[in-house]
Formats: C-alpha cells, structure tokens, sequence
C-alpha cells in the first residue's frame, strides 16, 4: 500500500476546495471500493478527502420524489421507514448489495460514482429516471452512466444526491454472481401510471436503459423477440454475453410481472 | 462424579476451546510476537514456466527498510536440499515415480505462477512486500511454453528438463484380465468421462510462520500452521538439512482450519526458518489471501473415464477405471498417494463387485501442487462409483435406491476383501440407506416433484453411498506401498500429584475439537473429572513425536493411543492401590476413578493413588516407580471404514438453470461416537464443502497458466444462504479392531456430497450428465440443448 495523506471535509465546500485539477486527491466516502483498490496496488491516491463529516447524508421526501444524500449508506437506505414507503423496491434493493458490512458503510454516492457496471443501484437510477446531483450540476441517469466505470462527472466534480421519482410500483430482479454476488444481471422494472421503465445493470459495460421492452407495456407476455443491443455487454467466468442477454429477459418478464 | 454422566464417551459436550475461539483470544501464529522481529515477503513467479537467466539483487537491497534479500541460488549453495515427496509410488512396470527437483526457492526455473524465488526480509510488512515485489518486476527470465491442460500434459515435452516425461508414474491396481471376462459377459455396460474440479482450500487462517534462532544454544524454533509439526520437524532436519532435529523445535500453535493444505512442509517455513539463521534475527511471514490461493496446494483436479459391466439383472460384473490427475508443478508432500492409494483403493464402494481394475497417470503441468484435501482421493473415487451407478439406474429405468441395495455387500459378508487391496472389517450399508430414505420421505419424493412441476421448477433427488477409509494403516503395509512415514500415533498420559491429568496426543487439532473429545474419552476411562484433563498438542518440545492429523486419524488412532496409555496408567495405580490398600493386586478392581478391593471393602480415589505416586508413603520404591505418566504408541491393524449414504433434493429453475438444494439428509456410520454434536459439526462442514465442489468452486488457470480465480471475487465459496438446513443422523457399526469401536467423522461430508448433488441435478433435469460445478449458465446452456433435441 503507498502512502497518502488524509483529510477530513466538514462542508460541501470544504470537500470540493480540497480538491485540486490534479486527480491525485480522491473523495472517500465508505471506502468499499477505494480503500480495496488501494490496498491492491490498482490505485495509488496522494490525498484522500473524507467525506462522512461533510453532511452529505440523509433522505428527504418530496411530492414526486425522493431525494438521497450521497454519503447516506446502503443499510440506512435499506432500513429507511421513508424509502420503504415511497419506493420499496429501492429498500430491497439496497438490502441486497454485498453484506452487512459493505451496506453499513458503502453509500450511494460511491456506488453510483464508482460506476461499476455490476453494481445494483444504477439500474434503480435509470428505472426511476433519477438525476445526479453534483456540486456544479444536475445529471439524468441516462446520460450519467457512459462506459465502463465511466461516467459524466469530471475531474473533481462531487456528487451531492440522487433523486429519484417516485413510480406507481416497481421491482428490482437480482441474478447475482454466486462468488461476488454483484449482479450478473439486475432488472429494476418501474411504473409511472401506464408508463413502465426498464433499468439494466450487469448485462452490459454499462446500466442501460431497455426502451424496446418497455414500448410492450404491462401486461407484457413474451419479450424474447424484443431487440436488445448486446454490443456492449460482459462476459466472464461466470456469465457470457449470450446468457446475459437471456437473463435481461427473464429478470425484466419477473419484475414486470411483480408492477 | 457428579459431572462424570455428562461429560462423558457419548455426550455432546460443549467445546472447550471455543470459549477461545470464540472470544478472540486463541492464540494463532500471527498472534505471536517476537522482541526483534522482522517481516519477510516473497518474490514469486509471475510466469508459469520460465527460466531465470539473471537475478540482481541489488536494487531491492537498497531499499527502505530491507534488512536482507536471500535468494534460491544462495540457498542452494547453503546446501540446503529439496522439499521431499512423501510416499514413492511405483508404475505398472515396476519403476519408480519420476520425481522432479523441488527447491524451497527456485534457483533456475519458475514452475508456476506464485513458485518462490527469493526471500525478502524487512523492518516492516510493507518494506519487506514492496522489496519483493521489485524484484518480481527486475528478474530477467527466458519464458517458457506452459504445460497446463491436464488432457494434453502427457503428450507435451516434458516440463522439467531432468524428467522423460510429464507423467510422474503410471501406476494400476485391481485385475485387469477378471475385469475384462467380466465385461465380455455383461449385459449392459455403462460408461462415463468425468472430471472432477480443482479446489482451492481455503483455510479461514492463511499459512503463516515465524523462526526464532538462538546464537547461544544454536536452537531454531518455528511457529507455523501446521497439521503435524514433527513432520515439519523431520523434513526439515533429515531432508532439507536446516538444522540437526535436536537443535529443532516446531510449534503448531491454535491453527485455524487445514482441510488437508497444512499437512505439508512448504517453501515459506523453510525460507523463513533459514532466513532467521542467516539474519540472525527472528523472521514472520503470514501469507496475504492471493499468496493462499496462489500456492496453498489445491485439491482434486482428475479426468477420468470409467465403465461399469451389469448382469440382466442389474448385477455389478465389474468396473474399469482410467484417470488422469494432475500434480501441479512439483510433488508436494503426499501427493503421489492421493490418486492412487487413496483412490484407487476404493473403487468398490459398497459394493461386492467382482472385478475392478484401476489405472492412474500421474501428471505435471505448471500449476500449483496438487496434494491431499479433505477427503483426498476418497471424494473423487466415491464420485466416479456413485455416478457410474446412478448412470447404471437411469439407463436400466431401476430405482437408484433399490440398484444400490441388490449390489451392496451384506452385513454377512464382513470381513470383506475388496478387489482393490482393501478389506472392510464391518459396516452395515443396508440401514444407513433405509434411514436415510426415510429422514428424505423418499416415497413422497413424486408428489413433491408433481409440486414442483406446477410452480415451473425441475426437481430431482439424487443419493450417493459413500465409503471411505480413514485413519491409514498398518505402518508396514503403508510401508510395503511405498509410504515414508510410519502410520500409528502416540499418546502420553501425565498424572500430576493432585490427581489432574495432562494428555498428551502427537495427532493435531485445528478446528476439530480434540480437546473437548480426547478429554471426554480420558475423562471417562481414568474417572477424572472433565475439566481436570488437558490436552496438549501441536508442540514437539513438549511431545515425543506424532504424525499429526489428517485422514480422520485422530479418534481411531490417536484416540486409541490414548486407551493403551489410560490402560497403562490404570495398571499402575493398581499396583500402588494394592500396597495403599495392602491387598493383592489381582484384587484391585478399578471403577469410575475408584480403586477398590472387593472383599475387604476398602477403597482409594485415583486422585489419592497420583499423590501416593509422587508421595510414596507405604509404596516400595524398589517395587514400583515414583511417578504417574505412562506413554503408548498405537499402531493401528486396519484402515476404518466410516461409510453412509447422502439424499440430496434440488430444485432448478429451467428459466436460469439456477439450483436450489431443497434438502441434503446425511445418514453416517462412525462406528461408535464421542461426541455426538461434534461429530454433526464435522459433518456440516464437510457437507458444505462437498456441496461447494457440486455446485461453485473451481481453480481455473488460463491457457498461460495464470490463475484465474485468484480471489473470492471469482472464486465462489459456499456460504450459509446456498445451503438448506441438513438432515443429519448416524447408525452404528462398531469399528472391530480398535478399542473405542470409532472410524472418524472428518471427511464423510466431503466425499460423499458431490455425487449426491449432482445425481440430483441430473435426475431433475434428464441430462446423462454434467460437469462441476453446476454453475447457472452451464445448467441452462445443457437444458437449451436437451430442448433442441427433443
Ligand atoms: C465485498 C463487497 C461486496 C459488494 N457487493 C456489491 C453488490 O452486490 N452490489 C453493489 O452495487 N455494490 C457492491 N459492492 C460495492 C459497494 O456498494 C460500495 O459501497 C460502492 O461500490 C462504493 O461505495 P463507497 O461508498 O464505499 O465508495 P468509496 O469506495 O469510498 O469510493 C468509490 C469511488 O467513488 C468516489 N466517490 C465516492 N463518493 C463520491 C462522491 N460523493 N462524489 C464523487 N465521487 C465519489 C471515490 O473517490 C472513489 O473513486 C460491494 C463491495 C464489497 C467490498
């Protein structure tokens, strides 16, 4: 492990002034992915900036949407009388990344900055259009997520929150990697009135949007001739692109069932 | 004795150990600290064959902290010998196994990815590691064309240029020509090409140690996670020549979990050990969780292509059994025995089939050694059996169950001599299965498949009748196989003056809880209370010697050891009851820790005969000794022959080929049992590992030889939500030929689970069969292909 200093941010302003052009000073939020990274020698930052006391977490409820601070951790979110009620299947689905270990400290922020193309909230974000929230801006999932471990945020740039719309119903579908247990495929299926979102994480380099499927509606049946670009999607030890792209239509046919 | 009825042969006592364990305060050899202690790390191959043509040392050094950089060229000029195979097994045509030189560091060939090469040591974990890692990137090597596909490896060149061949022996067993008549008369003849998965063990502590040497008494001592450290010891004094044995002290502290990976002596402790002279200054090393994966010696790993001969009336005529297993890269330390003496051997299962024959190539290629892991050649042999009948059933549409049972050798028929060496003194395979059928309500199996099918899930139910042998012996007949260590175990017993015991046992616990069971069994034939009676071991300056633990040894050979100890100290305090109480010895009755004397009435506790031992009022010396502590060395006649039968019912989802174990039901036979709860803990653990084969694990190396699933990202471990909650139940069949009636519980799970996994998979979903582990997509990938033909 080499070495870095370390700073602890006590505002959104604090964090960001922290922060030079350079990228050799990284945010540290609940260092599930970074501090492994670092750890491994696959990253190597001179500074790190904490961000637990820069008051970047909570959950507010709006009338149309819910809004999650960045640092707010996956098992508060999970727990969250609030998200329970306006959005349960964002509960489970934060209830079911990794262990109880990584939920009590990894956050939303990291995750969704972090982009892995098999975590599990970005799928949420595209199924209920969310806009990213940053310090200079406000991003919609859509155009959030653009390659692997890609995303919109530049040099510097940090995510404040996520908010979300809340949908009439919907359901996340999980088919995780027995060893890692990321998703090899994770379907978050939403409804907003007769309108239905289809958020795919897992299947591809990055969470993606399926509009085809989601032109068939409700009361969908059979998706296996629908189009699915599979140009862009993984394939490992565990799961080809072939197979992913099955799982994209079972696990979307599952949660759509469950609207 | 009031504690005596519960604490006693046949109680589920509560582990001593784990109240330890459990609060964090074992005592595990990176616990140790040492004043003066520095920090090793080790430069590996990051190729899986090259040649080292230039190594400079001189960079790595000079860097921070760097108290020293040893490499293998200097270790070998030092002398120091090779890392010794441990049992020389002979081909077909009478010559010995090739045996390839295994430097503990490689002095000009890298072998596989993580084969050591030099050691660093320094002031610090990451001095040492980045030093290490310098020189990993600075050494000039030639690369070389990697052996690593087992299917391929004997037709390659030769990976090690002293060597004819990458075959290490081609070794047979059984009758060829009897298993040929009994083909040429069968009616149906059933066959299968299997593999079965490298494992990788995955102990819950890594490999760790740490030398201390003295300049003034020029004593080394070594701290190392060992399941047997006289072994160590004997390696490395006779072998490796590190250091005369008697100037040798290795102590195998609290060890967290082995499953066979820690029975041998690796590169690391000697380096270290060796380092620590040199330096003269104490050295650890604690492996990082990629070193575990990348050099602990993995398990399993064979392709095999078997037959089975069966009569018109389902009768087994005979077997034929080919097998490629793969040694990795260098003999490790029993590693020639596991595909032969442990597998092989046990070709006859639980049946009276007459003829088998038995053939094994053992092969290199550039991957880690290949060597004993929980069960060792017993789980790949119970696979090949159980899959081979369960094949024979669906061909012939006979139930599982019943094919079994016609073919079973009968509880008459012991002791039986099986065609592969073996004679089975006892068991009684007819009532593990019934129970088993019964705890799985196997009659109820169609209505639950009828069930099944209406919520869109396949189900299948697949059984697998184990046996296995453990606790290895008669020393001599090992011997004649080729076996270079003797095979019995040794126990002392130490009276202290007060009445409480001290137990001494040469066999190791690392997770099985010999302290509570080796005390329970002291406890009740000496009468001294349970907590009274401590058990050492893992320490060879405070035992004489020992072989350690492996092979569900330590009850059915060490515990033996033990009785002959316990008898010996009863006799003794006979004869000091018989002067305390100024009776004839032959009229002392020992009952319960009580000495008595029938006719007069009188009697002495156990604890008055130790003080009296020690204290000798009214005992001649002249006749007997002072003292209380007697030794014995048991020397088993026989193998044990735990055997049961496993019921595993699954449910897989066609749409995913995802599988759910529904129920696993384990019905054992232990012979007699110690501690009942103790052994359901050993059988769960064993479960989950054979379930973990089955269904996730594998050590994959790519086509370079670089190791795929090199952490838990990739490699999958069975954890608790995979598995359901197991049925497990014992019958009884008393081992005949030791003094407890015992035959070890370790392993059972291990070997038996895999086939009863995937008989279960393939009854649910029709497929002839499959290859481990049953990942999702491979499961749908075969459904999508048996949909396409049908
Ligand atoms: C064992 C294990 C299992 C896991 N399983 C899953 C799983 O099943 N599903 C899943 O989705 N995830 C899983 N994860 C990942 C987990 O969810 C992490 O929490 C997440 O990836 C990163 O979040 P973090 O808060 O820990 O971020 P950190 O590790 O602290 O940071 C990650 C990256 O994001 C940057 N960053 C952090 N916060 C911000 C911010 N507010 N603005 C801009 N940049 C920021 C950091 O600089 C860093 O580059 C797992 C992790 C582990 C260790």
């Amino acid at each position: 492990m080499n070495e870095f200093s370390y700073s602890r941010a006590t505002s959104l302003r604090d964090a960001v002034r922290s922060q030079d052009k350079s990228g050799k000073a990284k945010y540290l939020a609940g260092g599930q992915t970074l501090l492994p990274s670092i750890k491994q020698l696959l990253d190597a930052p001179e500074r790190l900036i904490d961000l637990s006391g820069a008051g970047l977490d909570g959950i507010e409820v709006g009338r149309k949407t819910i809004t999650i601070g960045a640092m707010t951790r996956h098992a508060d979110v999970a727990a969250s009388a609030q998200v329970r009620e306006a959005i349960p299947a964002l509960a489970d689905l934060a209830g079911r990344i990794g262990d109880a270990q990584v939920r009590n400290r990894g956050t939303i922020g990291g995750s969704v900055a972090n982009s892995d193309p098999a975590a599990d909230y970005p799928a949420a974000l595209i199924g209920l259009c969310a806009i990213v929230h940053t310090n200079a801006r406000k991003i919609p999932a859509e155009k959030f997520f653009v390659g692997l471990f890609q995303n919109a945020l530049k040099s510097g740039e940090l995510i404040t929150k996520v908010e979300f719309e809340i949908p009439t119903g919907a359901a996340y579908e999980k088919f995780a990697n027995p060893a890692s247990r990321y998703a090899i495929v994770g379907v978050f299926a939403a409804s907003f009135d007769h309108v239905m979102r289809i958020g795919v994480t897992g299947a591809a380099h990055f969470a993606f949007r399926w509009a085809e499927a989601e032109g068939h509606g409700l009361g969908v049946k059979d998706l296996s001739n629908v189009s699915l670009d599979q140009s862009r999607f993984n394939s490992d030890l565990y799961a080809s692109a072939t197979y992913r792209a099955h799982l994209v239509r079972v696990l979307t046919l599952r949660a759509v069932s469950r609207l | 004795m009031a504690t005596e009825e519960n604490t006693g042969i046949g109680a589920s006592v509560l582990r001593k150990e784990d109240r330890r364990f459990i609060t964090g305060v074992g005592r595990y050899t990176d616990d140790i600290q040492v004043s003066g202690q520095t920090y090793a790390a080790f430069a590996r191959s990051l190729w899986a064959r090259a040649r080292i043509d230039k190594l400079d040392t001189g960079v790595a050094a000079a860097m921070p902290g760097v108290i020293g950089v040893l490499t293998g060229a200097e270790m070998a000029a030092d002398g120091l010998g090779g890392l010794p195979c441990g049992w020389l097994v002979k081909s077909k045509d009478g010559s010995d196994m090739q045996q390839p030189e295994h430097p503990p560091l490689a002095h000009t060939h890298l072998n596989f990815v993580g084969d050591a090469f030099a050691i660093v040591v320094a002031d610090t974990e990451e001095h040492a590691q980045g030093a290490a890692r310098a020189l990993e990137q600075s050494v000039e090597v030639t690369e070389l064309t990697p052996v690593v596909s087992l299917a391929d490896a004997t037709q390659s060149a030769p990976i090690h240029e002293a060597l004819t061949s990458n075959v290490c022996y081609d070794w047979e067993i059984g009758d060829k020509a009897a298993c040929k008549a009994g083909f040429a008369v069968a009616d149906r003849v059933v066959e299968v090409e299997l593999s079965n998965n490298r494992l990788i063990p995955n102990a819950m502590e890594p490999r760790a140690a740490i030398a201390e040497y003295s300049t003034g008494t020029d004593e080394l001592t070594i701290h190392t996670t060992s399941q047997n450290p006289h072994l160590v010891r004997l390696i490395l004094a006779a072998f490796v020549q590190l250091a005369p044995e008697h100037k040798l002290r290795v102590i195998a502290p609290d060890v967290g979990g082995g499953f066979g990976s820690k029975i041998f002596v690796y590169s690391e402790e000697v380096s270290v050990a060796w380092a620590a002279k040199k330096l003269r200054r104490p050295v650890r090393w604690t492996a990082t969780r990629s070193e575990s994966f990348l050099t602990d010696a993995h398990g399993r790993d064979h392709l095999t292509k078997a037959k089975l001969a069966l009569s018109s009336e389902g009768k087994f005529l005979a077997m034929q059994v080919a097998t490629k297993a793969n040694l990795g890269a260098y003999l490790s330390t029993f590693a020639s025995s596991v595909p032969t003496y442990l597998y092989g051997t046990l070709m006859a299962g639980q049946y009276a089939t007459p003829a088998i024959h038995v053939e094994v190539q053992g092969t290199f290629t550039n991957t880690c050694p290949v060597d004993a892991y929980r069960g060792a050649g017993r789980p790949e042999a119970t696979f090949v059996v159980e899959r081979l009948v369960e094949m024979a059933a669906r061909q012939l549409r006979a139930d599982p169950a019943e094919l079994r049972r016609v073919n079973f050798i009968k509880p008459d028929q012991f002791p039986y001599q099986t065609p592969v060496a073996l004679v089975y003194d006892t068991g009684n395979y007819e009532a593990s299965l019934s129970q088993a059928l019964q705890h799985a309500d196997y009659a109820g199996f169609a209505a639950r498949q009828r069930a099944a099918e209406g919520r869109g899930k396949l189900r299948g139910i697949g059984l697998s009748c184990y046996i296995e042998a453990c606790g290895l012996a008669p020393s001599q007949l090992a011997m004649n196989l080729g076996a270079g260590v003797g095979l019995w175990e040794s126990a002392e017993i130490r009276v202290n003056p007060t009445g409480s015991v001290v137990v001494f046992t040469g066999s190791h616990s690392h997770g099985q809880g010999h302290e509570t069971t080796f005390a329970q069994v002291v406890s009740s034939t000496l009468g001294v209370p349970f907590d009274q009676v401590e058990v050492v071991h893992g320490d060879t300056g405070r035992l004489d010697f020992g072989l350690g633990t492996y092979g569900s040894r330590s009850i059915a050979v060490g515990g033996s050891a033990l009785i002959r100890a316990s008898e010996k100290i009863i006799a003794k305090g006979k004869r000091i009851a018989a002067h305390l109480l100024q009776a004839g010895i032959d009229e002392i009755d020992f009952q319960d820790g009580v000495f008595s004397v029938q006719a007069s009435n009188q009697s002495v506790t156990f604890a008055e005969v130790a003080f009296a031992a020690y204290i000798p009022n009214n005992v001649p010396t002249d006749e007997v000794e002072p003292g209380l502590a007697e030794k014995a060395f048991y020397d088993p006649e026989n193998f044990t022959y735990p055997a049961g039968t496993h019921i595993c019912e699954v449910e897989v989802d066609p749409e995913t080929g995802k599988i759910d174990i529904i129920q696993f039901v384990a019905v054992d036979d232990f012979g007699e049992v110690i501690n009942p709860m103790i052994v359901e803990g050993q059988v769960h653990g064993g479960l989950t590992q054979g379930i973990g084969q089955a269904l996730f694990e594998r050590g994959i190396y790519d086509d370079n030889g670089q190791l795929i699933t090199g952490s838990y990202m990739d490699y999958c471990m069975p954890r608790a939500d995979d598995l359901p909650n197991y049925v497990v139940d014992t019958t009884v069949t008393p081992c005949t030929h030791n003094p407890l009636g015992v035959k070890g519980c370790g392993e059972a799970g291990a070997i038996g689970a895999p086939a009863a996994v995937v008989n279960a998979v393939t009854h649910a979903t029709g497929m002839k069969d499959i290859s481990m582990p049953l990942h999702p997509e491979k499961v749908w990938r075969a459904l999508q292909r048996k949909r396409r033909a049908a």
